[in-house]
C-alpha cells in the first residue's frame, strides 16, 4: 500500500510569483513526515504539489520531479485524476459533502472509480468508518447529513473518505488547526494508527504536534516575504527538536521568530 | 406620499445594536421624523400601488366577467363585440403555457451549461468578456428581439420545421402543413433566446458560492472535472437553478413583444408546435386592444389579470425557493 | 522494499491512457467529413440534417473513441466537456446575429434626417420620415417615469436598510421581489383600468406611469444593494459625533454609496426605455410631434418600431426604418449600461476613502 515519495529539485509557481524553489526530499513509507515553518513558506503549496491539486489553482504550475516509488506524478502521460486518487488528501477545514449523508460521503470516492456491490460498499465503509475511529459514534445515523456532525467528527469524517480508496499516501493540510483540543487528540491518535497502513505527510503549524506525531520533520522558510519559500532541513523529528543542524530551525522551535 | 404626521412609533428598540437605540432616539427630532415618514411612507406607497393592481384589474375584470355569455375558463372564442358577448381564456392559458415550455426546455439545459462554462469551463481571461456579453444579451430590448425574431429567425426555420416534419411529423406534435413558420416553436425558441441571460446569471451566481473547499474534496478524491461538478456544484446549486428557471418562467410567460411580432395568431388551439396559430395573454392584449370597444378593453384587462395571477404564483415560488436556500447555506456558513 | 507492497496495481496505474490534445478536433473533423458524405450518398437536402448526423457522430465517436482509450469516467467527462462548450456557442449565434441584422439593416436609413424628422406626412409605405417624434416621447415618457420612480425608489431602499424592521419591511421586501415579475403588458392595463375609470384619452404621461411601477422595484433592489455595501462603521462614526440619523444618512450613507445608486437607476432606465407594452396601450402612437407628454398621443422608440413592424403590410421602407430605429434603440440603451458601469467602477474605490 504505502509508497515512498522522491522529490527532486521542486519549484511551484502562482503566475510569476515563484512559491517554493528547489526542494528535495525523500518520504519514508508507512512513517510520519511533518511540515512545519512560518506562515506562507510554501509548506501547504509544496504538499499540493504532491497530489497534483497545485495546478488546480488559477497560474499554479510546476516545475520538477515528484516519485511515486518509481513514477514521476508530472511525467507525461500521467493522468492528474488517477494520481489523486493514489495520493489522498484531508484539508484545513473539514468539508464533507453538505448534501450528502455519512454513509454517501465515505462511499464517494468508491462510486467514482467502480462498480461496487452495495454489500460490498457497505463494508468498504464500516471499516472506513472504523478506520477513522468515527464508527461508533456514526453507526445509527448513517443516513443522516454529514454536515450534522461536530468539527472533530467531521474531519474523522473526512479521513474515513479519503481511506476509502485505499490510497497510497495521505495528505494532511494542518487537519487540527479548525479544531478544538479533545478533537485534536482523536486526530492525532488516529495518525499514529494510519502510519501502519499509509505514508502520511501533515503540514502543521503547531510544534507540539509534529514533535508528537511525526517521525520525520521538514523545516521550511523563505528568506523575506514575496521570496520563494525552501527547504531548510528534514531530519529525524527527535533531532530537529533537540539538536537541529541549521540555526534557523533552532531559532523557530525555539520560538525565536515564525 | 406619506405624510410625517403619522409617524410615531420608533423601530423596535430590543435587542438592537447601539446604532439602532441611536436611531429610536433620533427618530424624535424633526428632521428625523419627516425622513422617517418619506422613506416609509415609499415603501407604503409601493405596498398601495401593488393593492391597487390587483384591485382595479380585478374591477374591471369582473365588469366584463359578470356579461360574459361563455365561460370565462374554457371558452375557445374571443368575440367580445357580439350580443351577448362571449369569449374566454382556454385557448390564450394553452398557447402561453404551451410556449413557456418549449422555451424553458430549450434555454435551462443551455443556461446551466453557458453557467458551467463561465465558472469552471472557459479559460480564465474569458471569463470576464463572456459574462459581458451575456449581459448585453439581457439588455436588448425586447422588441429588438421580435423584430430580428419576425424578419430573421421565422425564414431560418423553414428548414428545421421541414426536417422535423418529415421525421417526428408521425406524433403530431411535429407536424407541419407547409404553412409560415410562425408558429408556436419559434416563438418558443425566441422566448428561450430571451429568458437565456436571466438563468444564466442566476445560476452563474448560485455555481460561484458552492465553496472552493467542496470542490477540492472532490478533486482530492480523484474525480473529473464533470464528477466534481456533479458531486459538488450541482447538488450545491439546484435549488438556485430552480428558482432561477422560474424567474426566466415568469418573464417568458408576460412576453409580449417578442411573441405579437412572430406568432400569426388563431383563436383555436393546435395540437402541432409547428403549424402557426393559438396565442398568449399577453400577445392577445397586445394585438386586439386597438381595435377593441370599451367593453372589450375590460375583456382584456380580464386575460390580464389571469396572466398577473400566474406571474405572481411563479415569482412567488421562485423567490421562496431563494430565501430557504439562502437560510440553508448560512446555516452551513 | 515499499515496491513489494501487497497492492494488486501495477506500477502504471497513474499513467492513465490520455488521447492527445489535437484528438477532439479530429474527432470534430472526421464526423463532419462523415456526415457529409452521409449526406451527399443520401441526397439528404436539409443542412440542418448535415449538421445533426455531425453532432451525433462526434457525440458516438467521442464517446466510443475515449472510452475504448481512456475509460468511460474520461469518456463522460469529455462528453460534458464538448457539451458545455456547444451551449456556449449555440447562444453566440443569436446574439451575433441579432447585432449583425441590427447593424447591417439599421444604418441603410441612419442619418441625420433620419434623426430629425418626424413620421407627419409619410405614409407607412412609403420611404422617407424618421424618429424625432418617437425619440422625444421616449425621452419624455421615461424622463418623468424616472423623476418619479428613482426617489420612491430609493426612498424605499433607505427605509428598508437604515430602518426596516419587522412586518411593514418584511411585507415590502416582499412585494417588491413580486413587482419584479409583473409583466410589462400588466402594468399597462393597470394604468389602463384607471383611464378607463375616468374615461381619459391615450396620453405620454400615461405611459410613464406604466414605466415608473415597472422602474420601481429594480431601482429599491439595485440601490439596497448598495446601501447594505457601506460599512456599519461609518454610520457609528457619525453617529457617535451626535450626527442625527437623517443628516447621518445623507451626508455619510447616501455619499458614499451614490455612484452605485446612479449606476443601478441607468440600468433601470435602459430597462424601461425598451419597454413597448405598455406604451402601446397608453400612449398609442402618433405621427406627428407632440411634445406635450400630458395630452394627446404621442410616439415612442420601441413603439415606432413595433408600428413600422407590423402597420406597413411588408413594406421593405418601413422595416429599414423598423431597422434603424432598433440600431437607435440598441445603442442608446447600451450607451447607459456602459456609461452606468464607467460610473460603477468610476466611484468604486472611493468607498473606504
Amino acid at each position: 500500500m504505502a509508497k515512498r515519495i522522491d522529490v527532486s529539485g521542486l519549484t511551484a509557481y502562482y503566475g510569476s510569483h515563484k512559491a517554493i524553489e528547489d526542494i528535495s526530499m525523500t518520504v519514508e513509507p508507512r512513517s510520519v513526515t511533518a511540515f512545519i515553518g512560518p506562515s506562507g513558506c510554501g509548506k501547504s503549496t509544496f504538499l499540493r504539489t504532491l497530489n497534483r491539486m497545485h495546478e488546480v489553482t488559477s497560474g499554479g504550475r510546476v516545475e520538477g520531479k515528484v516519485l511515486l516509488d518509481d513514477e514521476d506524478l508530472y511525467g507525461t502521460g500521467i493522468d492528474p485524476v488517477s494520481v489523486r486518487r493514489e495520493v489522498g488528501m484531508v484539508f484545513q477545514r473539514p468539508n464533507p459533502f453538505p448534501t450528502m449523508s455519512i454513509f454517501d460521503n465515505v462511499a464517494a470516492g468508491l462510486r467514482l472509480n467502480g462498480n461496487y456491490k452495495k454489500s460490498e460498499l457497505a463494508d468498504i465503509v464500516e471499516r472506513s468508518l472504523k478506520g477513522a475511529n468515527l464508527w461508533n459514534e456514526v453507526k445509527d445515523r448513517l443516513n443522516k447529513p454529514g454536515s450534522g456532525l461536530s468539527g472533530g467528527q467531521q474531519q474523522r469524517l473526512c479521513i474515513a473518505r479519503a481511506i476509502a480508496v485505499e490510497p497510497n499516501v495521505l495528505l494532511m493540510d494542518e487537519p487540527c488547526s479548525a479544531l478544538d483540543p479533545i478533537s485534536t487528540l482523536a486526530i492525532e491518535d488516529l495518525i499514529g494508527e494510519l502510519k501502519e497502513r499509509f505514508t502520511i505527510v501533515i503540514v502543521t503549524h503547531n510544534m507540539q504536534q509534529a514533535a508528537r506525531v511525526s517521525d520525520r520533520t521538514a523545516f521550511f522558510n523563505l528568506a523575506a516575504v514575496g521570496q520563494p519559500g525552501k527547504l531548510i532541513e528534514i531530519d529525524d523529528t527527535e533531532r530537529i527538536f533537540s539538536n537541529p543542524s541549521v540555526q534557523a530551525t533552532e531559532d523557530y522551535i525555539s520560538g525565536r521568530f515564525g | 406620499m406619506g405624510t410625517p404626521t403619522q409617524i410615531t412609533d420608533a423601530p423596535p428598540p430590543a435587542s438592537q445594536p447601539a446604532v439602532d437605540k441611536r436611531a429610536a432616539r433620533g427618530a424624535t427630532r424633526p428632521g428625523d421624523r419627516i425622513f422617517l415618514g418619506l422613506s416609509r411612507g415609499s415603501g407604503i406607497l409601493l405596498l398601495v400601488v401593488m393593492a391597487a393592481i390587483a384591485v382595479f384589474l380585478t374591477y374591471r375584470a369582473s365588469l366584463a366577467i359578470s356579461k360574459d355569455q361563455g365561460n370565462f375558463l374554457t371558452t375557445f372564442q374571443w368575440d367580445t363585440n357580439l350580443v351577448p358577448p362571449n369569449f374566454g381564456i382556454a385557448v390564450l392559458a394553452f398557447g402561453t403555457v404551451v410556449s413557456s415550455i418549449v422555451a424553458m426546455v430549450i434555454a435551462v439545459p443551455v443556461a446551466v451549461a453557458i453557467a458551467l462554462f463561465l465558472t469552471h469551463y472557459a479559460p480564465r481571461r474569458l471569463r470576464g468578456p463572456i459574462a459581458y456579453v451575456i449581459d448585453l444579451l439581457a439588455a436588448v430590448p425586447s422588441i429588438v428581439y421580435g423584430l430580428w425574431g419576425a424578419l430573421v429567425l421565422v425564414p431560418q426555420m423553414t428548414g428545421l420545421f421541414s426536417w422535423l416534419n418529415d421525421y417526428f411529423g408521425w406524433t403530431g406534435v411535429f407536424s407541419w402543413e407547409g404553412g409560415a413558420p410562425r408558429s408556436m416553436l419559434t416563438v418558443g425558441i425566441l422566448l428561450a433566446i430571451m429568458i437565456l441571460p436571466i438563468i444564466t446569471n442566476v445560476s452563474r451566481e448560485v455555481f460561484r458560492q458552492v465553496p472552493q473547499m467542496h470542490e477540492e474534496a472532490a478533486l482530492a478524491l480523484g474525480a473529473t472535472r464533470w464528477e466534481v461538478i456533479r458531486m459538488a456544484v450541482i447538488p450545491f446549486g439546484r435549488s438556485g437553478v430552480i428558482s432561477a428557471s422560474m424567474l426566466g418562467l415568469g418573464r417568458a410567460l408576460g412576453e409580449t413583444m417578442a411573441v405579437a411580432t412572430v406568432l400569426s395568431p388563431t383563436f383555436d388551439i393546435q395540437a402541432s408546435l409547428l403549424d402557426p396559430g393559438g396565442g398568449t395573454f399577453a400577445q392577445n392584449i397586445a394585438s386586439k386592444f386597438g381595435e377593441a370597444t370599451e367593453f372589450g378593453r375590460d375583456a382584456l384587462i380580464a386575460s390580464g389579470l389571469v396572466l398577473f395571477v400566474i406571474t405572481l404564483l411563479v415569482n412567488g415560488a421562485a423567490r421562496a425557493i431563494i430565501a430557504r436556500r439562502k437560510e440553508y447555506s448560512g446555516a452551513n456558513a | 522494499m515499499s515496491t513489494a507492497t501487497v497492492t494488486p496495481k501495477g506500477p502504471s496505474t497513474l499513467r492513465g491512457a490520455r488521447l492527445p490534445k489535437w484528438s477532439p478536433y479530429a474527432i470534430a473533423g472526421g464526423s463532419i467529413a462523415v456526415a457529409i458524405g452521409i449526406g451527399l450518398a443520401g441526397g439528404l437536402h436539409s443542412r440542418v440534417q448535415w449538421g445533426l448526423i455531425a453532432a451525433i457522430l462526434y457525440v458516438v465517436g467521442t464517446y466510443a473513441i475515449a472510452s475504448a482509450v481512456e475509460g468511460k469516467r474520461q469518456a463522460k467527462d469529455r462528453i460534458a466537456t464538448s457539451f458545455v462548450w456547444v451551449a456556449f456557442l449555440l447562444a453566440v449565434v443569436p446574439l451575433a446575429s441579432l447585432i449583425w441584422s441590427t447593424v447591417v439593416r439599421g444604418v441603410k436609413v441612419l442619418d441625420v434626417y433620419f434623426l430629425t424628422h418626424s413620421m407627419g406626412v409619410v405614409a407607412d409605405t412609403e420611404p422617407g420620415g424618421g424618429i424625432y417624434h418617437a425619440i422625444l416621447g421616449t425621452l419624455e415618457q421615461v424622463g418623468l417615469a424616472t423623476v418619479i420612480a428613482a426617489p420612491i425608489g430609493v426612498l424605499t431602499a433607505i427605509y428598508l436598510v437604515e430602518y426596516g424592521r419587522g412586518n411593514l419591511s418584511r411585507a415590502i421586501t416582499f412585494f417588491v421581489d413580486v413587482m419584479t415579475g409583473i409583466p410589462s403588458i400588466v402594468a399597462g392595463l393597470f394604468i389602463l383600468s384607471l383611464m378607463l375609470m375616468f374615461d381619459m384619452e391615450p396620453f405620454g404621461f400615461a405611459g410613464s406611469l406604466a414605466l415608473a411601477i415597472l422602474m420601481m422595484p429594480v431601482v429599491v433592489r439595485s440601490t439596497e444593494e448598495m446601501l447594505k455595501l457601506v460599512p456599519n462603521e461609518l454610520r457609528e462614526a457619525s453617529l457617535a459625533l451626535g450626527v442625527p440619523k437623517w443628516r447621518t444618512i445623507l451626508k455619510v450613507v447616501l455619499p458614499t454609496s451614490i455612484g452605485g445608486i446612479t449606476t443601478g437607476i441607468m440600468l433601470s432606465i435602459a430597462r424601461i426605455t425598451g419597454e413597448t407594452a405598455p406604451v402601446l396601450l397608453l400612449v398609442w402612437g402618433n405621427a406627428f410631434i407632440n411634445a406635450n407628454p400630458f395630452e394627446g398621443a404621442q410616439a415612442s422608440l420601441p413603439l415606432y418600431i413595433y408600428q413600422q413592424y407590423a402597420n406597413s403590410a411588408g413594406s421593405g421602407a418601413a422595416y429599414d426604418r423598423a431597422w434603424a430605429a432598433s440600431l437607435t434603440l440598441i445603442a442608446f440603451v447600451m450607451l447607459l449600461n456602459l456609461v452606468a458601469r464607467g460610473i460603477a467602477r468610476w466611484k468604486a474605490p472611493k468607498t473606504g476613502r
